[in-house]
Parts: C-alpha cells; structure tokens; sequence
C-alpha cells in the first residue's frame, strides 16, 4: 500500500499536528509554524488531486476497521477539489495573517489564539470534506464551529461578542436538529456509513424525515435564506482574515455535506419536493442578499450580504438534478465551479477590504472616496473580484453561470436562468456602486501601508486566480466527473 | 408501550421544550440550557435505539451519544465563556436591543 493511500488521512493529521504544535512553541514563531503546516498542505492537496485523477475515488479505512464498524473517508473528485481550494485560500489567508496580527494588534488578548484555533478549523474542515460517515459530519461540523464562533470573537469587542453568540447559537440549533436526523435515519436504516446508506435507501417515511431534518439543519449552517440572519454580522465584525475564511470555506464546508446528503446518500427521488425548495429558496437569496447588499453602507457588510447572494446560485443545481444525467453534471459543475470561484474571489474581496478598511481607520464606504489614487493594487482587487461576482467573461464566474443557465435551459427550466441573469446584473449595480466611490477623483487621507506585500498582493493574487479561473475549467469537469457525488456507489476501498 | 417507544416520545418532547426555548426565551443563559435539553432529547432517543435489535444491545448509539455528549459539553462552554464576556463588556443579557453601530 503506498503512502499515497493515506493522503486523506494525513491531510487530516497535518493541520492537527500544526495546531498543536503552536501551544508548545513561542508565541512569535506561530506563525512559522502556520505557513509551513499551510504549505505542507496545499501538497498534500495537490497529490491527492493527482491520485484521484490517476486511480479514481478511493476509500480509506481509518485503523483498518472498514464500514459498518470503522469510519470511512472517502476521497473522490468533489472532496479533492474541496481540499485543494482550502489550501490554497487557507495559505493565502495564513500569510495574509501573518502581517495582519502584528504590531497594535498583536495586544489584543485573544488574537494570540489565532494560529491555533485557525489550523484547528482547517483540520476539521479538510475532515469534513473527506468523511464518509453521517455521524462523523456532525463531528466535524462542530468542530468547524466552534473554532469558527471563537475565531469571530477574538478582539472580544461588543459587536463581535454579540455576533459571536448569535453564530454559536444558531449553529448549536443546526447541530442537534442534525444529530436528530442521524438519529432517526439510524433507527430506520441501522446504518451511518454514506455508500452503505446509498445503497439501502428504499423508499421510507422515517429515513426521508430523518434526511430532510438533517438538510434544513445544514441549510441553517450555510445561511441560506432565510437562515442568514447569523451570517451577516459574524462575517462583518470578525478580523478580516477570519472573515476571508468564512466566507470562502466554512458556509461550502456544510454546502458540501447538503451535496453529499442530497446526492450521494440519497437515491433520486427520495426526497420529492425538497429539490424545488432549495432552488426556490437558492433563488430568493440570489435576489434578496444582491438588494440588501446594495442598502448598505459600510464595506465589509456590504461584502457580508454579497456572500448571502452569492450562496443562492449554488442551490440551483438541485431542482435540475432531475433533468438528466447530462444536464445534471452541467449543473453541478457549474455549481461546484461556482462554489471555487466564489471562494477565491471573495477571500481576495474581503482581504483587501480589510486593508482597506485598516487604512483608512473605518469601514464606511461614503468616506473612501479616492482609495483608488492611494491604494490602487487594493482598488483593483476589488475590482478584479467585483468582476467574478458579477460574472463577465473570461473569469470563473462567467464560467459558472454558464454552465448554470444552460443546465437550466436545457432542462426546460427557464426561470433559474432569469434568476441567475438577473443576480449578475444586481451585482454589478452593488459593485459599481463601491467602485464609484473608490474611483472618484478626490485626495484620500491614508495611513502608510504596514506590509504592502502581503497586504496587497495575497488579495490580488487571489482575486486574479478567480477571475482567470476560466483556465481550469476542464481540471474541474474532470474531476466533477470522477466524483462519487455522481457515481454515486463503486467506491472500492 | 414498549421501552423504546418511552425513551422515543420522551426524547422528542423534551427536544422540543429545547426548541421552544432557544427561539422563544431572550436570555442567553436560558438559550445555553435551552441547547443542551435539545441534545439531552436526542440523547434519550439514541439511546433507546440501543435495544432496535434483539438479542444484545447495540453498542453504535452508545458511541454516539458518548461523543455527542463530549461535543455539547464543548460548545456550552463555549457558550458560557462567551456570554459572560459578553455581560461584563456590555452588561446586558440578551442580543436583541442593539447598540448603535460604531467603527470598531
């Protein structure tokens, strides 16, 4: 067996041993440590990418043991490519914070626990994307929680306490309604392993309900609408590099178990009606989180609710998940295409927000006016990224949409592809919006740049990843395709 | 009535009084104890899953709960840290009169 075998476990491992590396090591050298866990895993991620591409979807069993006993992780394309992305968006948040948590900063009491909390979050996120077992999400979601609840209220300032308890409070809500579904589908099934519940699935009141609980309880997670409320002010009043990994990661974090409850556990059909709620709902959000980012007036939360609308496109692959095979892996390319463009972009938008913001001392977009004179690498990240989200070509946004609106068109589904059009132009009205101000003529009083480096070019860099991302569109078809997501069973171990 | 039947309705009644109490009671100590009587509830019914087959008990709700429990004991202190920080910087008790809003 070679060690390529265990790379889902060591991409579990590495983080672990990172984080707990930083409670024994000096304060100073954490985030030494950091960048070099970050590294090890972003090549880690790219081996894993390579032998799913090489060998196919995988199982691994953890000590030996094997479903119904042990707890599988199960490595397919979706999860590779779920991984790679938060190596890639964790290094670039990871050396962002490495400038970011210095000087005044580095005072604040809490902000020493960053290094730490934050490996402890992307070990159990790469977890998350990598488990094969019902009950082991629940684990794992918790853990992202957790780490995430305590990673908003570091300044421990009133606003992040306030938004730190209304993020630890809906997710301990999410949790035990999900464990409640785990408990009913294990009553109904005997089983918490993902292929084995695949495969046993008939047609079952108690399984559906168990499964539509532990949906709605994930749903609450992602903030869909109307289960946003939480995200907004957790996302706005969190250190930025926090924010970034928010936003890019931990909301597709619980958006990958919704995929893997909907798609892989679930046999078509199994859950009638509960697709077409989804993308209702999917579609109020692109509407509804576009108009209440435009009402806003202050930087970060204007990115905050731009998030909420930009997690709706990714629920429009479920009501086409009927139509057909063809039409269906269109759309989850398009979704999962979404899903990693979005996070690139937006990891880029909310960075570079924060350096912004930091440098003008304030958040409130009326007040920036003339950053693009001062601070034209942060003006045209945003720029860069505003472009992604509203989906113009050549950037992975417009890939996404495409491949959204023709699933939707093929399928005969018509108003999705309003709906999607329509959110890019509701974009673009909030984007030009901020632009406008940045771009307008007028001297600007800003503070020196700390380390222009890091704090300009990691956002940059990734914004401009998102927006060339068009480049990567056969990677991703082609792992999409080599995914378990759709070949739902032949999983050999 | 069998056993099962008990631990089951019971667990779903107390996991709704948790319920009711997380949305509908302000207190964030009660929405702390609120959390917990919802995982308490499922407890119970994974609990009484334990005798689902005949014969000898079935050991993976057991685990389950076991980890659950370890799990909740995690998030309500985190609970409990964080709301009485968030008393002693702000002296209130709930989340819904909001400041107004100020750069941080």
């Amino acid at each position: 067996m070679s060690i390529a075998h265990h790379l889902p476990a060591l991409l579990v491992v590495t983080p672990l041993a990172g984080a707990a590396l930083t409670f024994v090591t000096e304060r100073r050298r954490d985030p030494v440590v950091a960048v070099l866990t970050g590294l090890t895993i972003l090549g880690l991620s790219i081996g894993l990418v390579i032998r799913v591409l090489a060998a196919g979807p995988f199982r691994y069993e953890i000590g030996s043991w094997g479903a119904p006993v042990g707890i599988d992780l199960v490595a397919d394309g979706a999860s590779a490519l779920f991984v790679l992305l938060s190596a890639v968006v964790g290094l670039a948040v990871t050396v962002y914070a490495t400038d970011y948590f210095r000087g005044s900063r580095a005072s604040v009491c809490g902000h020493g626990m960053f290094w730490t909390l934050w490996l402890f979050m992307w070990t159990s996120l790469n977890a998350l994307f990598l488990t094969g077992d019902i009950f082991n999400v629940y684990v794992c979601l918790e853990l992202v929680g957790i780490s995430a609840v305590a990673l908003v209220t570091l300044n421990g300032g009133s606003q992040a306490l306030r938004a730190g308890a209304r993020y630890l409070f809906s997710s301990m809500l999410a949790a035990m309604t999900y464990l409640l579904g785990v408990a009913i589908v294990y009553s109904a099934t005997g089983s918490l392993d993902m292929g084995i519940l695949r495969s046993t699935l008939v047609s079952d009141p108690a399984a559906a309900t168990g499964l539509s609980l532990m949906v709605a309880a994930l749903l609450l997670k992602t903030a869909l609408v109307p289960a946003h409320f939480w995200l907004p002010s957790a996302h706005g009043s969190a250190p930025s590099p926090v924010s970034a990994a928010l936003s890019a990661l931990v909301v597709k974090g619980s958006y990958f178990a919704i995929l893997r409850l909907m798609i892989s556990v679930a046999p078509p059909g199994f859950l009638p009606g509960v697709d077409i709620v989804l993308g209702v709902l999917g579609a109020t959000a692109i509407i509804w989180g576009s108009l209440q980012a435009l009402a806003q007036t202050r930087i970060k939360q204007l990115v905050a609710y731009s998030t909420v609308a930009q997690i709706g496109y990714l629920f429009i692959v479920f009501p086409l998940a009927r139509a057909g095979t063809d039409v269906f892996l269109l759309a989850l390319g398009g979704a999962l295409f979404h899903a990693i463009t979005h996070a690139l972009a937006k990891s880029g938008f909310f960075l570079a927000a924060g350096s912004l913001a930091s440098r003008f001392g304030y958040e409130r977009i009326d007040e920036m006016a003339g950053a693009a004179r001062s601070a034209p690498v942060l003006v045209m990240t945003l720029a860069l990224a505003g472009v992604t989200m509203m989906g113009l070509p050549p950037s992975g946004g417009f890939a996404a949409k495409w491949m959204l609106v023709s699933a939707a068109l093929a399928a005969g589904q018509w108003w999705w592809a309003l709906v999607l059009v329509t959110g890019g132009l509701l974009a673009a009205a909030y984007m030009f919006r901020l632009l406008g101000v940045l771009l307008r003529d007028s001297p600007a009083a800003l503070n020196p740049p700390s380390g222009a480096i890091r704090t300009e070019w990691v956002p940059l860099s990734l914004a401009a990843g998102a927006a060339l991302l068009v480049l990567a569109s056969p990677l991703v078809t082609e792992l999409v395709n080599t995914s378990v997501l759709v070949l739902g069973q032949g999983v050999t171990p | 009535m069998n056993h099962y039947l008990v631990y089951g309705l019971g667990g779903a009644l107390i996991f709704s009084i948790g319920v009711y109490g997380m949305l509908a009671r302000p207190h964030l100590l009660h929405k702390v104890v609120a959390a917990n009587l919802m995982g308490s509830g499922v407890f119970l019914i994974l609990i009484g899953l334990g005798n689902r087959v005949q014969g000898r008990p079935d050991p993976v709700p057991q685990a389950m709960v076991l980890t659950g429990i370890v799990v909740t004991v995690a998030l309500t202190a985190l609970g409990l840290a964080i709301v009485k920080r968030y008393y002693t910087v702000t002296g209130l008790t709930t989340l819904d009169d909001d400041p107004p809003e100020t750069d941080a």
